[in-house]
């Protein structure tokens, strides 16, 4: 009967084999890190050996892509969490014209695909004569950034009750009083998880950054070179586990502060 | 006893400030919206128009040097031979992508909204978000391992004597080639893995928001099991299909990582864009290409919208 509540078992199948695709490429991504065989992609590998941790510590061409992303990720995730909380704070509640249009404008950067801003924003820095520089890069990230932090930010506004700012209002606080001793730590739970998810998509982000980086690597253009002209394979799984570590725990990380609202977190990449 | 006031006196500039929000909420308002708008109005709308304005320039031929006078010249381009074969592969692989995605995604997402309770719903929850998050690039070097030629997949295939099979798969013409990772059968297996999650997360919420009880009415007016799927959950199920077919279709037709790293060397919108504006240093057509999945999307936007997937997101 379709209506009893056990699933059927093709159904089951279905749903394990699906995750287990989801999520079995990235074992391997490990495991080739390991391997002795610099050359191809063998399989299986033909010895294991943890020396390629230390050779990608010493190799000097990893340290400035590294520290460059890491920049990157911390400016855009703090330009963000500014100009996210401040959209979300005017949009979650007030009606006003032109709301419609603000919300597609802020969803846009991410709903179009990653080449189109890209090559936007090098048309723009094309006819306006501006060189490529880390400003350039942060341009482009922070953009994108902005509705991740939006999304976690409104659906927690949403869910506050406005009678607490009128309960401080009432009680003599001012407007940034009542910011600072109300508002923001009822948001802080959503805004460490917006800002957590935004540095994981900016530390990763490699399509619009190819665009506006101009000669400078981050470590997802500098693996995206490895990956078209290979040199020490397993030296770029290493790096691969560091750029999978440095996104998976932030996500992992916000998910844990914003489970039971479990809607806030994601809502789109 | 003294009376106490029932306005308190101002303290200062902060004060003052609040009872100006307070008198007028607009002030507040604008002072909270124009931040981010400047920023998104210049920085993102700004680069568009420059996207498009860049698009109806066209290069000199000869001094390979922009000419910043308005023409069609560019867009006639497109229409060449080669360039439109890009767009139409391009196209027709998003479609097979999402169409794809659909079906692996069905079972996952009907799954999760029906039967996955309590601790299996987080399972599924996380076991979607995590891949949908996690690094792009880290998910497509995996693929590059998985199909290489002295890979996984041929190391399994061979143990269980059907090496055969993937001879004959990669010797289909067309989609076929030397490796898995050199074919168009790698490109579009990665393109489903790397979207896959955009798809599972609309289909899930919609198909959570069909109720119980129509499955159950359907049962008692003797529908069979088949007959309950194709008439009352799929219909039901549509437009989280269509909000998830945007992604897909979408991300597809954008992106120029996957074809450079799995795949022949035939080339998609995204890799024309990027190689015209880069290597070939022919900016006005590398706008024009990049134009063209705007067109595209903007059509299948409307469409989408007659079809009511925005519900769905």
């Amino acid at each position: 009967m379709p209506s009893d509540n056990r699933a059927p078992l093709s159904l089951k199948i279905g749903a394990g084999l699906g995750l287990a695709f989801l999520h079995l490429p990235i074992v391997l991504i490990f495991l080739y890190a390991f391997t002795t065989e610099q050359r191809s992609y063998q399989f299986p590998p033909p010895g294991l050996t943890t020396k390629w941790f230390a050779v990608a510590w010493n190799r000097a061409d990893i340290w400035p892509p590294m520290i460059l992303s890491l920049q990157v990720a911390a400016i855009s995730t703090a330009l963000a969490l500014v100009l996210g909380t401040l959209v979300s704070a005017a949009m979650a509640r007030t009606k006003f014209f032109g709301r419609e249009q603000i919300s597609l404008l802020i969803i846009l950067p991410i709903a179009l695909p990653g080449v189109i801003t890209g090559m936007s924003l090098r048309s723009a820095f094309a006819l306006m004569d501006i060189p490529f520089s880390t400003l350039t890069i942060i341009l482009g990230h922070a953009t994108f950034c902005i509705v991740i932090v939006y999304n976690n930010a409104v659906a927690r506004m949403r869910r506050l009750s406005g009678g607490i700012m009128e309960a401080s209002a009432d009680l003599g606080a001012n407007a940034f009083q009542s910011f600072r001793y109300i508002l923001l730590p009822n948001l802080g739970s959503a805004l460490l998880a917006g800002g957590m998810l935004a540095f994981a998509l900016s530390f990763d982000e490699v399509i619009v950054t190819t665009f506006t980086a101009g000669q400078q690597s981050t470590l997802p253009i500098w693996m995206l070179q490895e990956l078209v002209r290979p040199r020490q394979r397993p030296v770029t799984n290493v790096v691969a586990i560091v750029v999978f570590m440095a996104t998976i725990i932030p996500i992992l990380f916000a998910y844990y502060v914003t489970r039971g609202g479990s809607d806030t977190a994601g809502g789109g990449k | 006893m003294t009376a106490i006031p029932a306005v308190l006196p101002e303290r200062g500039l902060a004060d003052r400030l609040t009872g100006l929000f307070w008198r007028r909420p607009n002030v507040l308002l604008a002072l909270a919206i124009a931040p981010p708008l400047i920023w998104l109005g210049v920085v993102y709308v700004g680069s568009l128009a420059a996207l498009l304005l860049q698009s109806f320039y066209s290069i000199d031929e000869f001094s390979g040097v922009v000419v910043p006078e308005f023409t069609l010249k560019t867009y006639a381009e497109l229409f060449r031979p080669q360039n439109f074969d890009i767009i139409w592969r391009t196209l027709l692989m998003s479609a097979l992508v999402t169409l794809a995605s659909a079906i692996i995604a069905f079972p996952i997402a009907y799954f999760a909204a029906r039967y996955a309770k309590g601790r299996w719903k987080a399972v599924f929850y996380l076991g979607v978000m995590l891949p949908l998050w996690s690094s792009y690039l880290v998910k497509v070097y995996a693929w590059k391992l998985i199909l290489a030629k002295e890979g996984i997949v041929t190391w399994v295939a061979e143990k269980l004597g059907a090496g055969f099979v993937i001879d004959a798969i990669l010797a289909i013409p067309a989609i076929g080639g030397n490796s898995l990772s050199t074919s168009y059968i790698g490109t579009f297996i990665v393109f489903v893995y790397v979207w896959l999650p955009f798809m599972i997360l609309p289909m899930q919420a919609s198909l959570e928001r069909v109720p119980t009880s129509m499955l159950e009415a359907s049962a008692d007016l003797g529908a069979t099991r088949s007959q309950t799927f194709r008439t009352v959950i799929l219909p039901l199920a549509l437009p989280g299909v269509i909000a998830g077919s945007i992604f897909t279709f979408s991300l597809t037709m954008g992106d120029y990582i996957i074809p450079q790293i799995v795949g022949t060397s035939a080339r998609f919108i995204g890799l024309a864009v990027y190689q015209q504006q880069g290597t070939a240093g022919n900016l006005p057509l590398a706008a024009a290409f990049a134009v063209v999945p705007i067109v595209i999307m903007l059509v299948y936007l409307a469409l989408a919208k007659r079809a009511g997937a925005f519900d769905a997101l």
